[in-house]
């Protein structure tokens, strides 16, 4: 019996991760065709997108034919771009999961087994985004060649390296954003109208349906500030402006650093609310 | 032994017609059991609606007109776009999206087994009535862009708009059910509302953009002939907001043309997709 226990070693982290990440993989290729069917779907709005904004430009009443500074193929591969991004940042499901997690008492899991609830989160993120992408890269790269003469000249070598440096803080980002917002669920417990509130200010402030720029004008004096400051502008614009080239020098590494600092405040307030929602956990029952 | 027989299935249409208003009944019971939840369902939506329009009243800021539609003219598109798809929301969207989960789960079989025709119930069974808050606002949009308009709509065109709007609903179900059908030969369809959502977001505006390329040309006549969601939103648009001309009245036509044909066929693909459904609970 010692003798069985002695070679039985208790799972390492590292085993661990890896038995998650392997389980999650395999998961996510269980039901292959839906999976395959809506990755295709996603390229869609792309074709309407184009054909909006070709319409918007053909009688734009800016007399240059770029509407703050963009004209219409910026405005197409900034679309392009900022779905990229996307693919990274956004977390379906994520938030809503963790609190139904919560409300369901399955949460309870995490505190009796030595699995960090948010290591298991990021570890099944992680898997399910790799494979993500092994399957949308075949898609991603077809619209991207297709679309090339919307795309400007090739960035810089460091123009391109802090294109993907930010596109992987905003996975980052996007992740112990979204994780918080999952963790709120300790004290409310029914958190789905606030993540459509968040759903709303994404909508708008990530800047995915349009540049940001093109709020530049419209919006008061303080509500611009805190436009340039909050941190939903990195899980989509961001990228796609340094790719474009739209942010100088300065502004990239500024808000590279301004990133960098999101993604940990997001970071710190996550640990920090899953451990003071625990503790005011209580689950009753089997 | 006759006093234990089932009541007799129904067959009348006035039966169905009743056991869609105690549908309704059911659900309406349902959403007032989670009052508060109804009500942030309903201002939700509606905020959802002023988000978009806040988009579009963006881009008129830079551009006098998107292919040809004005400002209020494309609002008067907007709203007839909120009213089709409220209405496919509050009666089939819930249904459908449970759809897929019973095929996964076998809970099919139940309603299979039930003495009424199985796709009226697996289409009805819930209303969702927090959707119908958006139906509101935008007949309220609509009223508002119509006073901003220069001409007032024909009477033809207000007379045969709501005829279109139901046509819109149902061509939209049909689309519906096709991808409902689907679910039952792959096993899941999770995807089914994405599949929805970026199918029909071809609709969401005027067909005039999609013109000038090969590709445009072919997404129109796609989109018009092969899956005719197209005329959903443009044709009772076009009704409210523009002159009569022979081009819409064509298409007028046709949209009646093909509600009738993507009822029979999506009633027909579902019937043949019910029949390779193997039960996953046995």
């Amino acid at each position: 019996m010692s003798a069985t226990l002695s070679t039985q070693t208790t799972p390492t982290a590292r085993s661990a991760w890896w038995t998650i990440f392997r389980t999650c993989i395999e998961e996510r290729l269980v039901y292959r065709g839906d999976f395959a069917l809506g990755t295709l779907m996603r390229f869609l709005p792309i074709v309407t997108q184009v054909f909006l904004w070709t319409a918007v430009f053909a009688s734009a009443k800016t007399g240059d034919g770029a509407i703050r500074g963009y004209t219409r193929d910026d405005v197409v591969a900034y679309y392009l771009l900022t779905m990229l991004g996307r693919a990274l940042s956004s977390m379906p499901g994520l938030a809503s999961g963790i609190a139904a997690q919560i409300r369901t008492g399955e949460i309870k899991k995490f505190m009796i087994q030595p699995i960090d609830l948010i290591g298991f989160c990021l570890a099944a993120r992680l898997a399910h985004k790799l494979v993500y992408y092994t399957v949308a890269i075949g898609p991603f790269a077809l619209v991207f060649w297709l679309c090339g003469d919307y795309f400007p000249e090739w960035p810089s070598a460091s123009r391109f390296a802090a294109f993907v440096l930010a596109l992987g803080m905003g996975f980052a980002l996007g992740f112990f954003l979204e994780a918080t917002l999952g963790m709120i669920g300790f004290w409310f417990l029914e958190v789905s109208s606030l993540l459509f509130v968040y759903m709303l200010f994404n909508f708008f402030f990530s800047g995915h349906m349009f540049p940001l720029e093109f709020l530049n004008g419209s919006l008061p004096k303080p509500l611009a500030a805190v436009l340039a400051y909050q941190p939903l502008q990195y899980l989509a614009y961001f990228p796609a402006a340094v790719y474009l080239g739209k942010l100088d020098d300065e502004a990239v590494l500024r808000g590279l650093a301004l990133q960098a600092g999101w993604v940990l405040f997001f970071f710190m307030t996550c640990r920090w609310s899953m451990h003071a929602g625990m503790k005011r956990y209580s689950g009753y029952g089997g | 032994m006759s006093q234990n027989a089932a009541p007799p299935p129904p067959h009348s249409l006035l039966d169905y017609v009743r056991l869609f208003f105690m549908f309704a009944q059911n659900s309406l019971i349902r959403d007032m059991t989670f009052r508060s939840n109804f009500l942030i369902e309903l201002v939700t939506g509606s905020v959802w609606v002023f988000m978009n329009l806040g988009f579009y009243l963006l881009i008129y800021q830079f551009t006098d007109a998107i292919a040809g539609w004005g400002q209020y003219q494309f609002f008067v598109f907007i709203a007839t776009t909120i009213l089709v798809n409220s209405m496919v929301q509050v009666f089939f969207m819930p249904n459908m999206q449970e759809l897929s989960e019973l095929v996964r789960t076998g809970g099919l079989d139940f309603a299979l087994l039930k003495p009424i025709d199985t796709q009226f119930l697996l289409s009805l069974r819930k209303i969702n009535w927090s959707s119908a808050g958006n139906f509101i606002v935008a007949l309220g949009l609509l009223v508002v862009s119509l006073g901003q308009l220069p001409g007032q709509p024909t009477l033809l065109g207000a007379c045969l708009y709501p005829l279109y709007l139901i046509a819109g609903v149902l061509l939209l179900y049909s689309v519906m059910m096709t991808l409902a059908a689907t679910s039952i030969w792959l096993g899941r369809n999770q995807s089914l509302y994405d599949f929805w959502f970026y199918i029909t977001s071809f609709s969401r505006y005027p067909m005039e953009i999609y013109g000038g390329s090969t590709l445009g040309d072919g997404l129109r006549l796609a989109f018009t002939y092969l899956i005719p969601i197209l005329v959903v939103i443009n044709v009772p648009a076009q009704l409210m907001a523009k002159p009569l001309d022979a081009d819409s009245a064509y298409l007028a036509g046709y949209a009646l043309l093909a509600t009738v044909a993507g009822l029979t066929f999506s009633r027909w693909l579902f019937k043949r997709a019910l029949e390779s459904y193997r039960s996953a609970s046995s």
